[in-house]
């Protein structure tokens, strides 16, 4: 288990788009080692041959058949939108991959 | 953003071992979406084909299409894979205006198929097998237009607009293991991997497969090492390579690019390259995220997918011919050299010649006319044989004219032009222009005789075993026929004349 140091959470503020102050990342770091104890702490009580649960429901296979069903109007799909122009959504440019 | 400086290519492979790992992209075609019941169109009006689903509005659920599912384990089988027996979908957690719904629905731990293999021939005939290390199903992502600045690219924009129709769309990715070996034919075996990918997938019927609109995509990851270095060396993925031709420049580059600098004692910094088609060069994109970064996690909405034996095989008895061995059945067939065959493999126009074959061609009058007067014709038009307007129908045609002699090969090429310009079939260009070739001895004496009144020793040349002479009076009578006189009929008329 990796520490988590202040440029840790300095990390994952920005994997999560949101800033944080030097005060916010102290506070962080300290809050989510007390996560990530409690969370190991479970994983000791499990042996290794106990299969991880995705799915609480013994379930699978459950298929919806390749059919055409209505979609939105290009109007309803845009009428949450924050922005829009041109039938699109309008969104910030962001600097990160194309 | 400049031209990065190069290292001369045979150099570069002097001191360095090249290893390759390519991830393509498959868009399936099915009717819907892969987990929502908006239809998988390409080219209509943006925003038209969303729903909840795929815009990821509070509370709606996912559906898996079984259909996907199906085309997916197909793909997995003609790739000689494992289908898992219990398959999970995971997210992948990203926050990118691609998906409105700040992850990708994908496969992480648990993909569809994993472990195959293909063996790939490259244009020197030689054939590596390239290991499949998985294929998993996900979601394609929205498109993005980005406005203001110069360009319409991100760099510069002042905002984005986004279109969610492809959003959702049905993909299949294909990761390989990494590729050793090829050497100088690295950038080759890269373009003729992804062109088998793109045969199979459009054999299975279950994509489009056109690179051009984005129906198959290819991720080129590239790394070198010196020659005996155990220590894989430091990889990039180039991203945005959308040609057969651009996979193989933009791995020659990466190439050329990494080896200067570590010739030089620089260091290869591991991130994703943009590959540039109109310069010819990669450039500098994100630094490449850590699988852990994406926080993937079981998918909670979706239960796990568990494909029952008798289905897996119900569809690989389904499966057709695999592309390897087609091919190889259709050179015996057709008792094409080596070169001849590749020739045609390597135009891309295996399925014209088939086809016309079927409708009556000979095989090499077949190839002849395609991977001959109609390549050449596309090519003066910068265009794709495919686009040109004329179906193997017309060709079988064509080639059945010229086989009977009703008119010869000149000729035929004229009735081709015709066809292009929309003038009709090869039959009815040749009736209604009155175009085939004379072979009526009567026409053709009169004009033998107008020929020999200007050369009257001509026969007798013939006659002292210069049979080359009648040359002069063949050219004369087809010109004075307009091309359409059938010259080995007059040349037998003017050999019976001096023997007479
Ligand atoms: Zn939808």
């Amino acid at each position: 288990m990796s520490e988590l140091t202040p440029d840790l959470v300095r990390h994952l503020a920005s994997l999560a788009r949101i800033q944080v102050t030097d005060a916010e990342v102290d506070r962080f770091a300290e809050q989510l080692s007390l996560i990530v104890e409690s969370v190991a702490t479970v994983n000791s009580a499990v042996a290794g041959d106990v299969p991880a649960t995705s799915h609480p429901i013994p379930m699978a296979n459950v298929f919806r058949e390749d059919l055409v069903e209505p979609s939105l109007t290009q109007e309803q799909a845009l009428s949450g939108a924050a922005d829009s122009d041109q039938g699109r959504f309008r969104v910030a440019a962001i600097l990160d991959e194309e | 953003m400049a031209k990065a400086e190069l290292m001369n290519y045979e150099q570069a492979l002097e001191k360095f071992e090249v290893v390759i790992g390519l991830e393509v992209h498959v868009e399936l075609n099915t009717n819907t979406k892969m987990f929502c019941g908006c239809r998988n169109d390409f080219g209509d009006e943006p925003n038209t084909n969303v729903c909840p689903i795929c815009i990821g509005l509070p509370g709606s659920l996912p559906a898996v299409n079984r259909k996907a599912v199906e085309s997916s384990i197909a793909i997995g089988l003609a790739l000689g894979c494992e289908i898992a027996p219990n398959g999970r979908f995971s997210r992948k957690n990203y926050f990118y205006p691609d998906l409105a719904k700040n992850f990708q629905t994908s496969q992480y731990d648990e993909p569809i198929a994993f472990e195959g293999t293909i063996d790939i021939e490259v244009p020197s005939g030689a054939v590596y097998t390239v290991d499949i290390e998985r294929a998993h199903m996900e979601e394609d992502a929205g498109k993005l237009t980005h406005v203001g600045g110069n360009t319409g690219r991100i760099q510069g924009a002042e905002y984005s607009l986004v279109d969610y129709n492809r959003a959702g769309v049905p993909l299949v990715e294909i990761v390989t293991k990494p590729v050793y070996g090829a050497g100088a034919e690295a950038p080759e075996l890269a373009a003729a991997y992804v062109r088998s990918i793109r045969e199979i997938v459009k054999a299975l019927g279950v994509s489009d497969a056109r690179m051009e609109r984005g129906n198959v995509r290819c991720d080129a990851n590239v790394s070198i090492r010196p020659h005996g270095q155990e220590k894989l060396g430091t990889r990039t993925e180039t991203k945005n390579v959308n040609s057969l031709r651009s996979i193989e420049r933009a791995v020659r580059y990466e190439i050329q690019r990494q080896a200067h600098i570590i010739a030089n004692g620089g260091t290869i910094t591991q991130e994703t390259r943009h590959w540039h088609e109109d310069r010819g060069i990669t450039s500098s994109g994100r630094p490449k995220s850590d699988a852990d970064d994406y926080r993937y996690f079981p998918e909670p909405d979706l239960v796990p997918v568990q494909p029952s034996n008798e289905l897996i095989e119900q569809i690989r008895a389904s499966l057709p011919e695999k592309p390897a061995e087609r091919r190889k059945r259709l050179q015996g067939e057709w008792q094409f050299s080596d070169l001849e065959f590749r020739d045609v493999v390597n135009s891309g126009l295996l399925d014209e010649l088939e086809e016309t074959v079927a409708k009556g061609a000979k095989p090499q009058a077949a190839r002849k006319w395609w991977t001959g007067e109609i390549a050449r014709l596309a090519n003066a038009e910068g265009k794709d044989v495919a686009d040109l307007a004329i179906t193997p129908a017309d060709v079988a045609e064509l080639a059945t004219l010229v086989e009977s002699g009703k008119i010869n090969d000149r000729i035929g090429r004229e009735v081709l032009q015709a066809v292009l310009e929309g003038a009709g079939n090869p039959a009815k260009i040749v009736a209604d222009r009155g175009l085939e070739v004379v072979s009526d001895d009567g026409a053709l004496q009169a004009a033998i005789d107008e020929a020999l009144a200007k050369q009257p020793d001509v026969l007798e040349k013939i006659r002292e075993g210069k049979l080359q002479a009648a040359g002069a009076v063949i050219g004369a009578v087809m010109q004075a026929m307009k091309g359409q006189a059938d010259a080995g009929r007059v040349r037998e008329l003017i050999i019976e004349r001096a023997n007479a």
